[in-house]
């Protein structure tokens, strides 16, 4: 297992290669350009200039090297020296990269919008797994009673409406119609009392909820066709024949062992969710990663276009990763050589 | 061979009646799927949403281009039953125009991936040579986060193409072309491993020992068996497209807004949200109940298509 982990962490790093050079190329064929932003006062000498000192002017693969030392090396080191407050080498020197249109390194705002969107999709996504388990659970159980074909209808509608269209929905019934929770969710404000609490909860309902309900439908179903792969076994009669109590046969023996793929499910849906983030941020203008995303590229800022599609190549990767190495985990019957 | 079988049933005593009992292998297919009470009423949904596409504008033949400043934002009403949007143009005919293009490029989409898919699949899975760096190849795709990526490419090409093949024809090519080349991962696979059953499979052998070309072999024996899945996959893949369109429109880098489709309807139609909640509710309705019934489709098929399960 050791060794087999090391194999897919040796193979992961260069397709993360490959992948941000393929990113590169697309990235190069953009018109974009780095002074497009600037007032036309700008003489065009000064315009090149500004080219010259971002680098824009240099040949591809120069290009490319120079944003894998700075996103690798660069940013890291960075990054130490801040947590543990000291210097490492020539830190004024060090180049980062940095966004075309607001000049301030990408990573810096990176880190600042990643709270909200850790706040909003780990809420949606956990509520969702905490819904979608048990709702899996008894609609296998209870194949085709009331409790399944509505909860098979509700999960299959969840997963047919797109998050924009529920999320609007949202919007006109909960915050136009019954006026309960504001459109929009304010980044700036912050938990103090009770009162500014209740109000955060209130603006994490909609964006989470709407959330929550795409994640569980997928999942629900998933857990439900687990589950009852896993009654039909012999080992599930052989527990009932024992006299083991109904209750001690599904937790303990049925829903151990169907839920090592759902467990693999779950790790492999958190890259798609940051990709869904790009949707839900803009519906409820959250100040987020995805939202981040989406601006950069409309205001073709290809330096941070380039580090966030990295990052979400990178964390798809990592997630695969792991999603192969907790069954391989969880499975003894997987045998990785 | 006619005497040969008048023959055979004179003496096996076969008469009329078990001629007429053959049942085809799609007959089967299509009773099974009867059975599957989701995917009929999905497939009667989807065939009543195609028919109100395509040919509704001939029973509502208001233009849904047409601009009257003085009908605008309009409630639903008996001369537009969806009201109008803030222009007074039709949201009906609008929605209806939407759900040509929503469907032709969800169907279009899906043939390019399916195909593409398929023939990755049948490549990797026939020739071992191949296999390896097919599904390398695979699995990176797999790993590009596909709806940033998508978003990159159309804002890139988005003012060549539409230079070049006009407006519309432009961004149509380009939508279809970017959904289709990002989705075909999973049929790949899928197909992949079906191939690799199938050409251990003794009728393989046998027309690889009678000494039938590679192409034949592939195109006459391996691939019809593994269309099952693949047509699971088609299913599904309209979804999946019809589904990306919108999200791409939704976030402005899918059709531009004077070329409506369900999701740019949807989009045109949320800041105006609280006048006309028509103009979201619709359009969007169309998306899941298009949606929803492929899926139940989807599920259909692939009940039908189990053997396993048709014996029942």
């Amino acid at each position: 297992m050791g060794q087999y982990i090391i194999r897919r962490t040796l193979i992961a790093i260069p397709t993360l290669v490959v992948i941000s050079f393929v990113i590169f190329i697309i990235l190069d064929l953009a018109p974009g350009d780095p002074t497009a932003s600037l007032p036309l006062t700008v003489p065009p000498e000064v315009r090149e200039r500004i080219r010259e000192t971002l680098g824009f002017n240099d040949p591809f693969l120069i290009r490319w090297f120079k944003w894998m030392s700075q996103m690798f090396i660069a940013e890291p080191l960075n990054a130490t020296e801040q947590v543990f407050n000291v210097s490492l080498g020539d830190s004024e020197e060090r180049l980062r990269i940095l966004s075309w249109s607001s000049r301030a390194p990408v990573i810096d705002t990176i880190l600042e919008r990643l709270p909200q969107t850790i706040w909003v999709l780990g809420t949606a996504f956990i509520l969702g797994v905490l819904i979608a388990i048990p709702v899996g659970v008894i609609s296998a159980y209870k194949q085709y009673s009331a409790f399944d074909n509505v909860g098979t209808f509700v999960s299959m509608a969840g997963y047919s409406m797109p998050v924009f269209f529920t999320g609007v929905l949202a919007i006109v019934i909960f915050s136009v119609w019954l006026d309960w929770f504001p459109s929009f969710y304010d980044t700036t404000h912050k938990v103090t009392d009770f009162d500014s609490f209740v109000f955060q909860l209130k603006q994490m309902a909609m964006p989470v909820g709407v959330l929550a309900l795409f994640n569980a439908a997928a999942l629900s179903r998933f857990t439900r066709s687990s589950v009852l792969d896993n009654l039909n076994e012999d080992y599930v009669r052989t527990a009932r024949s024992k006299g083991l109590r109904e209750n001690r046969v599904l937790l303990r023996h049925v829903l151990r062992n169907s839920l090592i793929p759902v467990v693999t499910l779950i790790a492999l849906q958190i890259p798609g969710i940051f990709a869904g983030a790009i949707i839900t941020e803009t519906i409820f203008r959250i100040n987020g990663l995805g939202k981040y995303l989406i601006d950069s590229i409309l205001a073709a800022d290809i330096p941070a276009v380039q580090t966030l599609t990295f990052i979400f190549a990178a964390l798809t990767v990592f997630f695969n990763l792991i999603a192969d190495v907790t069954y391989g985990l969880l499975d003894p019957r997987i045998r990785y050589d | 061979m006619a005497t040969t079988r008048e023959r055979t049933e004179e003496t096996t005593g076969l008469d009329q009646r078990a001629e007429e009992k053959h049942r085809s292998l799609w007959g089967d297919v299509w009773r099974q799927f009867r059975r599957h009470k989701g995917a009929m009423v999905g497939l009667v949904l989807l065939a009543v949403i195609v028919f109100g596409s395509y040919f509704g504008p001939w029973f509502w033949p208001k233009d849904p281009f047409a601009i009257d400043t003085s009908l605008a934002n309009l409630p639903p009403s008996v001369e537009s039953p969806f009201g109008t949007d803030n222009l007074g143009r039709d949201v009906l005919a609008r929605v209806m125009v939407g759900g040509r293009i929503s469907l032709s490029v969800g169907i279009t989409a899906m043939l390019l991936s399916v195909f593409i898919g398929t023939a990755i699949g049948i490549l990797a899975g026939y020739f071992k040579w191949l296999d390896g760096w097919l599904m390398r190849f695979t699995d990176l795709f797999l790993a590009l986060p596909i709806l940033p990526l998508l978003l990159v490419i159309i804002m890139l090409f988005r003012d060549t193409l539409r230079a070049q093949f006009g407006p519309e024809l432009g961004i149509f090519l380009l939508v279809v072309f970017v959904i289709g080349i990002t989705s075909w991962m999973q049929t790949a696979r899928i197909v992949r491993g079906e191939v690799l059953s199938v050409k251990e499979e003794e009728f393989v052998l046998a027309a690889n020992s009678i000494g039938t070309r590679k192409r034949n072999v592939i195109f006459r024996h391996v691939l019809p068996n593994v269309l099952s899945p693949v047509m699971v996959a088609a299913a599904l893949g309209v979804a999946v497209a019809i589904i990306t369109e919108s999200a791409l429109s939704f976030l402005g880098l899918g059709f531009p807004s004077d070329f409506p489709t369900w999701g740019r309807l949807v989009t045109d139609a949320k800041d105006t949200i609280n006048i006309t909640p028509a103009r979201v509710i619709w359009p969007g309705m169309m998306i899941s109940l298009t949606v929803i019934s492929v899926n139940f489709i989807g599920d259909g098929l692939r009940d039908a298509l189990d053997p396993r399960l048709r014996s029942r």
